[in-house]
């Protein structure tokens, strides 16, 4: 990328950008953790239970804490979610667990749930405990493809069923968008590759990174050469916007530039835009306003095409952005680019509105607002020509059964790449681990 | 993985946790659900001779800190209110389902020997593994003359006992009232009449607080009240003190001991069988959290032993009680010897 004098890097100092790239929530101290643990009613049919995508016995991982048999908490957690110490860095928890704790109606403030979880497994790892065991060889061999959550978690499930597994993944770090994706402040300190090594400690997996299923692999050999095998690709491609020819420079794919952002070894090396305009109402869109924000960005505006309510970004999300200087304009919808001397100098909006059925549309009224840079969030999508097998498709994802079967037999999937609602890293999880209990059965029998 | 199988007062069982005599013992459905969650014994709610009495309704008081937490509960709930032959029969069925755990029946009998034998036959019958005697509830019984009435005269204590040892082969726990000046007195009593072991403490006399408008006791029954017996988190350390008095005085020495009060995790219960006690019994936390907290009980035990290099519990089991000494012995740090 050529350097524009409006798109320059180093805008911020070294140290700033450290500070401003600093955990945002830091770890719990044991005294906090305790008398946080203490507010939890150890509720009977507790409701942040059903809440929570993997159905961690949150109630009672929590008591533990207060009791210190955190070992046991931490057991509690990662038996039911492996990436248990991810998902309380990342998990939007208020609509999940901490949106329905019985704290709320009481005090208006719910039990910190991820932070307490983050504290549990955090000790754990510390303490370089595997805490789970293997069950005797079954003598079946799994291809998983694809290193992310998805991969990863039905990798671990299956070798702690006794299957010996291979992991398949095109990039040369494991861990998908935990490694590239997740907005840097989240997980810090390379947790997501310590997270890998407890994984795979494990035993039983075997990794190759760096081979890609459609290039150097094909799915109809490894249907061949592997007793059963699991599809965790996640989305490769992105959607594009479709009002023109894109200019040249200083638009970007936001999950392009933050796997350049949480892969970069020194933050003032990365060329960020003074004013910067995204598009789109997802957390990919808040994150990465508030990183450009963080990299130093002089004027950050996030457009979105209907209101803050249908935004798939939270309302905790939303405020996040806000108190980060960010600011979220609604109905508007991109008209055109505008150009300056053949360079991308903003982009032309139409305010919109919902007619009477609630379709969106253009008003003809517009407004201009002036950009060096223009980050694209409109979601992810699939990526073609992946499989020389015929596979069913479900709106552009992998059609599934409830347990993660695909219409060929012995092919599972999960994550993102499956059609499945909200993509979240705990649903990820929680559908690895689920498809390796089914592909389990369905090897034993 | 440490070992948590232990004896309690001769008494067998998979773990040192047992459920108390209380509400959560009192009938079939509930032992099953203790003994399914993974509870090592349980003490039956106590008997008595039929007809059975009759509760009144406002049972429980509780008193919180700062409005939060409960610290302590205060009850006023008699002993088993359902026909001797209903329990006998539910005491019957769960020994014979859960023949691995420790099924124990608490008896509170008028003081008279014929009562007890009959009653005695009866539980033999059942296949229970031994009796508690119940001397210490401090409410409604003693006023009929019986329970702490008894337990706190230690004649009496070890005449009953004598009579239960010398009419029935069953283990023999005796249940001490902590309503009274020194717990040793009532221990060794229980020990002369040939007791297989004390538990404690039954519930503290104690009111919780006072109506102001209508200046009656809480909870109050008609504008009137009476006194309850207190018990949870806020009576362990006196249960703690009374279970070292009894592991480390001379004359007790080596009598087992079940520890109850206020025990609601397995840290609490380390410090217990730390102190000398066999194993625990547990009645608020339950009442509070339900009987899935032993999970963790067993859990964190094995945990914490397996951290300190404990294979079973004899190997901590007193430890602290040998550092318990008078007043008069403690070292006393002032200022000038400091530096010593
Ligand atoms: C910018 C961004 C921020 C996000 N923030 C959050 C958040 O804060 N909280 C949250 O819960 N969720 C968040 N998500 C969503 C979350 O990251 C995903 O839902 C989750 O990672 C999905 O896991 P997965 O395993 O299905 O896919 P991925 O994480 O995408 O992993 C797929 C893996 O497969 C590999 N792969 C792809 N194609 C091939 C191939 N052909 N051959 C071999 N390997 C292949 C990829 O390299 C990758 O390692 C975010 C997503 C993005 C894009
Ligand atoms: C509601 C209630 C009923 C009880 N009933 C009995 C009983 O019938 N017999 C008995 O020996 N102890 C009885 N107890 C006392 C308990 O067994 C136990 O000794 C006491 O509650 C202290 O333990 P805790 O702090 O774990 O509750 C009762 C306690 C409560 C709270
Ligand atoms: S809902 Fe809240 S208070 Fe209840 S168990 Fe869950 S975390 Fe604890």
């Amino acid at each position: 990328m050529s350097q524009t004098p409006d798109i320059q890097s180093g805008r911020l100092s070294r140290q700033q950008l450290e500070q401003n790239f600093e955990d945002i929530h830091p770890p719990l101290d044991s005294g906090n953790a305790m008398l946080e643990a203490q507010r939890c009613y150890y509720c009977f049919d507790a409701p942040c239970v059903n809440a929570c995508p993997t159905a961690i016995d949150i109630p009672s991982f929590i008591r533990k804490i207060s009791t210190g048999n955190i070992r046991g908490s931490a057991k509690d957690i990662l038996s039911q979610n492996i990436m248990g110490g991810m998902c309380a860095r990342v998990c939007p928890t208020e609509v999940l667990c901490e949106g329905v704790c019985v704290r709320n109606t009481q005090e208006g403030q719910p039990v910190r749930i991820g932070e307490l979880q983050r504290y549990s497994t955090d000790w754990l790892m510390e303490k370089g405990d595997t805490l789970f065991q293997r069950a005797p060889a079954s003598g079946k061999k799994v291809a998983v493809v694809g290193g992310g959550p998805a991969g990863l978690s039905c990798a671990h499930r299956l070798a702690m069923l006794g299957h010996d597994v291979v992991v398949f993944e095109a990039r040369e770090k494991l861990s998908g968008l935990n490694e590239y994706g997740i907005a840097a402040y989240k997980t810090v300190d390379g947790f997501a590759q310590r997270e890998v090594d407890f994984i795979l400690s494990i035993g039983g997996i075997e990794t190759r990174c760096g081979v890609r299923l459609g290039k150097e692999l094909k799915l109809s050999e490894l249907k061949e050469e592997f007793d059963a095998v699991f599809l965790g690709i996640g989305l490769g491609d992105v959607n594009q916007l479709d009002i023109g020819e894109t200019p040249g420079e200083g638009v970007h794919s936001a999950v392009d530039y933050i796997e350049d952002l949480r892969q970069a070894q020194n933050l003032e090396n990365l060329p960020v835009g003074r004013r910067v305009v995204v598009i789109g109402g997802g957390s990919t869109a808040i994150d990465i306003a508030v990183q450009s924000k963080k990299l130093g960005a002089e004027d950050v505006t996030m457009v979105y095409r209907r209101g803050p309510e249908q935004m798939s970004a939270t309302d905790v999300e939303q405020e996040f952005a806000q108190v980060n200087d960010v600011r979220i304009r609604t109905w508007l919808q991109p008209d055109s680019w505008m150009m300056e001397n053949g360079r991308l100098s903003g982009i032309r909006f139409e305010y919109t509105e919902p007619d009477s059925s609630g379709k969106l549309t253009g008003k003809s009224e517009y407004l201009e607002i002036d950009a060096d840079c223009v980050f694209l969030a409109l979601g992810q999508k699939m990526m073609s020509d992946i499989f020389d097998l015929e596979m069913e498709m479900n709106s552009g994802k992998l059609a599934v059964d409830e347990q993660g079967a695909t219409s060929q037999s012995g092919i599972w999937a999960g994550g993102d790449c499956i059609r499945s609602g909200e993509d979240l890293t705990v649903h990820a999880v929680e559908q690895g681990k689920q498809a390796a209990i089914a592909m389990d059965q369905w090897l034993r029998n | 993985m440490a070992d948590l199988s232990c004896t309690i007062a001769g008494i067998p069982s998979p773990n040192p946790f047992w459920v108390a005599s209380a509400p959560p013992s009192d009938k079939y459905y509930n032992v099953d659900r203790a003994f399914r969650a993974g509870w090592g014994g349980v003490v039956w709610k106590t008997l008595g001779i039929d007809p059975p009495i009759v509760n009144v309704t406002s049972r429980y008081g509780s008193v919180n800190l700062n409005g939060q937490k409960m610290m302590g509960l205060n009850n006023n709930e008699l002993i088993t209110d359902r026909p001797l032959e209903v329990n006998l029969a539910e005491i019957k069925q769960i020994k014979e389902e859960w023949p691995d755990r420790a099924v124990v029946v608490s008896l509170m009998v008028p003081c008279n020997q014929n009562d007890w034998e009959y009653i005695l036959r009866k539980v033999e019958d059942t296949g229970a593994d031994g009796v508690e005697l119940n001397f210490g509830c401090p409410h409604g019984m003693s006023e009929r003359g019986m329970g702490a009435a008894v337990g706190q005269v230690p004649d009496y204590v070890e005449m009953v006992t004598r009579w239960v040892k010398e009419n029935s082969d069953l283990p023999c726990i005796v249940k001490l009232t902590p309503n009274i000046t020194d717990i040793r007195y009532p221990a060794r009593a229980a020990k002369a009449g040939g007791a297989d072991g004390v538990s404690l403490i039954n519930t503290i006399s104690s009111i919780v607080s006072v109506d102001l408008d209508s200046m009656s006791p809480e909870p109050s029954i008609e504008g009137k009240g009476t006194h309850g017996g207190y018990c949870g988190p806020a009576v362990k350390p006196i249960a703690l003190n009374m279970t070292s008095e009894i592991a480390r005085d001379p004359e007790t020495l080596g009598l087992p001991i079940s520890a109850i009060g206020g025990i609601s995790n397995w840290k609490d219960a380390a410090e217990f069988m730390s102190m000398g006690a066999e194993g625990v019994q547990v009645c608020t936390a339950i009442m509070h959290y339900g009987f899935r907290i032993v999970e963790d009980m067993i859990e964190g035990l094995n945990h914490w032993m397996d951290e300190k290099g404990y294979e079973k519990i004899e190997d901590f089991r007193g430890m602290a009680a040998k550092n318990v000494v008078d007043w008069q012995y403690l070292r006393r740090l002032a200022s000038g010897d400091q530096n010593e």
